[in-house]
């Protein structure tokens, strides 16, 4: 009891200076937990694929798209489940910034293969009547505002001209990790308005998704539906969905590096202003840490003295910077809308902010504690604080 | 025969010697120090600044290490000891006194003079008890939940004193105990050494500067360039 009692009133002694110390600790720790789940989010679509889940698209780039008659042949390889398809179409909801995905889909295998997204099969029957429905994430419904039976037009970019969509539908997620800021339209639609216009893109798709009926055969099915396709004018490359997710993270890596590497900058640099606070706090009270040890109290109990203070300051800051992680994050997630179709905080990211801020209590410590722990009781005593 | 009346001898220093090295060079601090501290002595260390009398008080605690010589408390030589069982011995033997106090100052007085306590097996309401004892034989049975720094000088030495007698030590060992003090605490303070000594038995040894304080002492011993003497010609010659 005496021993908490000294270190959480040393640690009140200088409130100014624990206060100002603390607020470092929370801002860093904040901050930590802030661009870890940036970096989650950038990896929340790899996150989410299903290991039995193939993606097929164009070996030269997926730009190209593939031919339709290649369903089929996907669909009869030994091994395949179902077979879907996607285009990605990236049109513009009233204003560039209003970012969201849209895909062209064949909305029966689709949604079969993806029972993540939970729809309510009246508005998915009303969605496939309509031909010029679509089905939203519920992030997109609550950013924009948009209900069912709303108009949604989308000026199209790569497919040029305003395109007329209704909601249909609002999907929600099996759980908070699962990407509620896309949006589904019939394929169809998209290539009888591609034949209309004499487009070259009739009959291709975006790529290609295929559920294997055993995850220990996905490499080989892999392998089998590209060999398929070999010495053919769009030859294909088929990898997990996961994989598919990584490739686009890759192209961003370099930045997804830059934020890692600044969230453990970010720690280090509160690392050093909590040791020179430690160290301040140690030289102050030498004479102190020397009485203790001339009374008989061992080397071990002063340095475990000073551990203990820093890491109760750095305890008490990782709770507050813990508990405000929370806000900060929705207030973030709702300011970036839908570039992030997911952002939540993992409890890795918890569990590394409650480790940092250990950390960061222990290391600042190491030295001071040393210091007091080995001063000699004569030197300690003639110290002035 | 006054020989066998006489009280035992507590502390039995033989040849012993200390230097300290300044700029990469050994200043030698005490040289050859012989002295014998009889149990129940009041022994006052006079002798100018620099002269080495902190030095002896410090190795007479347990608080510093001599270069030569030992050091024999009770028969034990506390010179050939561990810094664990240096400490253990410095909690069970001695009682210190400083001149600056050296209170905790996050602690109360209660909480200060309950502190060398805590390294015993008491429980908390035998240590309760201790403390108030010793609180109220200082005179500040209503000062326990006072912080140093609601309290004057005389009032800190005197939580000190009671700290320092806490743990029933043996030896009491005061380094300038009315250095920071008015004249009135000052001679609080040395009446309340005076019955430590006389009436609980407490070995005591003082270093002073003040000759006011040494006259409360039984015996005094002048300190100058290291050597011991018992005669108050080395203590005037370096006045003068």
């Amino acid at each position: 009891m005496q021993f908490l009692k000294l270190v959480l009133r040393n640690a009140l002694r200088h409130r100014l200076r624990t206060a100002l110390t603390l607020l470092g600790l929370v801002v860093a720790i904040l901050s930590f937990g802030l661009l870890q789940t940036v970096v989650d989010a950038w990896y929340a679509g790899a996150a989410g694929a299903a290991p039995t889940r193939l993606v097929t698209r164009n070996a030269v780039s997926l730009v190209f798209h593939l031919p339709l008659s290649y369903r089929d042949q996907i669909r009869a390889v030994d091994g395949v489940r179902a077979v879907s398809h996607a285009t990605w179409f990236a049109g513009i909801y009233q204003d560039p910034k209003n970012f969201f995905p849209q895909f062209a889909i064949e909305p029966r295998t689709y949604f079969a293969m993806y029972p993540e997204y939970l729809v309510a099969q009246p508005e998915f029957t009303a969605f496939l009547r309509d031909r010029k429905g679509a089905v939203i994430g519920r992030k997109i419904a609550d950013t924009y505002h948009l209900t069912v039976g709303d108009p949604l037009p989308l000026r199209g970019t790569i497919y040029p001209g305003t395109w007329e969509f209704t909601v249909s539908a609002i999907y929600d997620g099996i759980d908070t990790k699962t990407d509620t800021s896309q949006m589904f339209f019939h394929w169809e639609y998209l290539n009888e308005t591609i034949k209309k216009r004499a487009g070259r893109q009739v009959d291709q798709v975006g790529v290609y998704l295929v559920d294997v009926t055993d995850m220990d055969r996905v490499a080989e099915v892999s392998r089998a539906i590209d060999a398929l396709f070999k010495n053919s004018l769009a030859e294909t490359l088929t990898e997990t969905e996961r994989a598919f997710q990584i490739g686009f993270v890759k192209q961003t890596e370099a930045l997804v590096i830059a934020i890692r590497i600044v969230s453990y900058v970010v720690i280090v640099i509160i690392l050093a202003v909590m040791a020179n606070t430690m160290a301040m706090t140690a030289r102050e009270r030498l004479s102190e840490y020397a009485t203790l040890k001339a009374l008989g109290f061992s080397p071990g109990y002063v340095a475990s003295l000073i551990v203990g203070e820093s890491v109760a300051i750095a305890v008490i800051g990782a709770v507050i910077g813990i508990v405000a992680t929370f806000p900060v994050a929705n207030w973030f997630a709702a300011k970036v809308g839908t570039i992030f179709p997911v952002f939540e905080i993992s409890g890795e990211t918890v569990v590394l902010q409650i480790a940092c801020a250990l950390g960061v209590g222990v290391v600042s410590a190491v030295a001071p504690g040393r210091r007091a722990a080995t001063i000699k009781i004569v030197e300690g005593l003639r110290a002035i604080g | 025969m006054n020989e066998t009346a006489a009280p035992p001898t507590l502390i039995d220093i033989r040849n012993l010697a200390k230097s300290y090295r300044r700029g990469g060079q050994i200043v030698p601090v005490l040289t050859d120090i012989t002295l014998e501290v009889r149990k129940g002595d009041f022994l006052g260390l006079m002798g100018p600044s620099g002269s080495g009398k902190s030095t002896l008080l410090n190795l007479i605690a347990g608080i510093d290490k001599p270069d030569a010589g030992e050091i024999l408390f009770d028969g034990v030589d506390i010179t050939r000891l561990s810094e664990t069982a240096l400490a253990d011995w410095r909690a069970g033997t001695v009682g210190f006194i400083f001149q600056f106090y050296n209170l905790i100052p996050v602690l109360t007085a209660f909480e200060n003079v309950e502190l060398p306590l805590t390294l015993t097996r008491l429980t908390r309401r035998e240590r309760r008890e201790h403390v108030e004892t010793a609180l109220e034989l200082v005179g500040l049975s209503d000062r326990l939940s006072h912080y140093p720094s609601e309290l004057s000088g005389g009032q800190q030495q005197r939580v000190a004193i009671a700290r320092a007698i806490i743990a029933d030590p043996r030896l009491i060992v005061a380094d300038e105990p009315t250095g920071d003090l008015d004249r009135h605490s000052a001679e609080e303070v040395l009446t309340l050494m005076d019955r430590l000594n006389t009436d609980l038995g407490k070995t005591i040894v003082m270093v002073t500067h003040d000759r006011r304080a040494a006259d409360q002492a039984h015996a005094i011993m002048y300190l100058d360039k290291g050597e011991l003497s018992t005669s108050a010609d080395v203590h005037e010659r370096s006045l003068r």
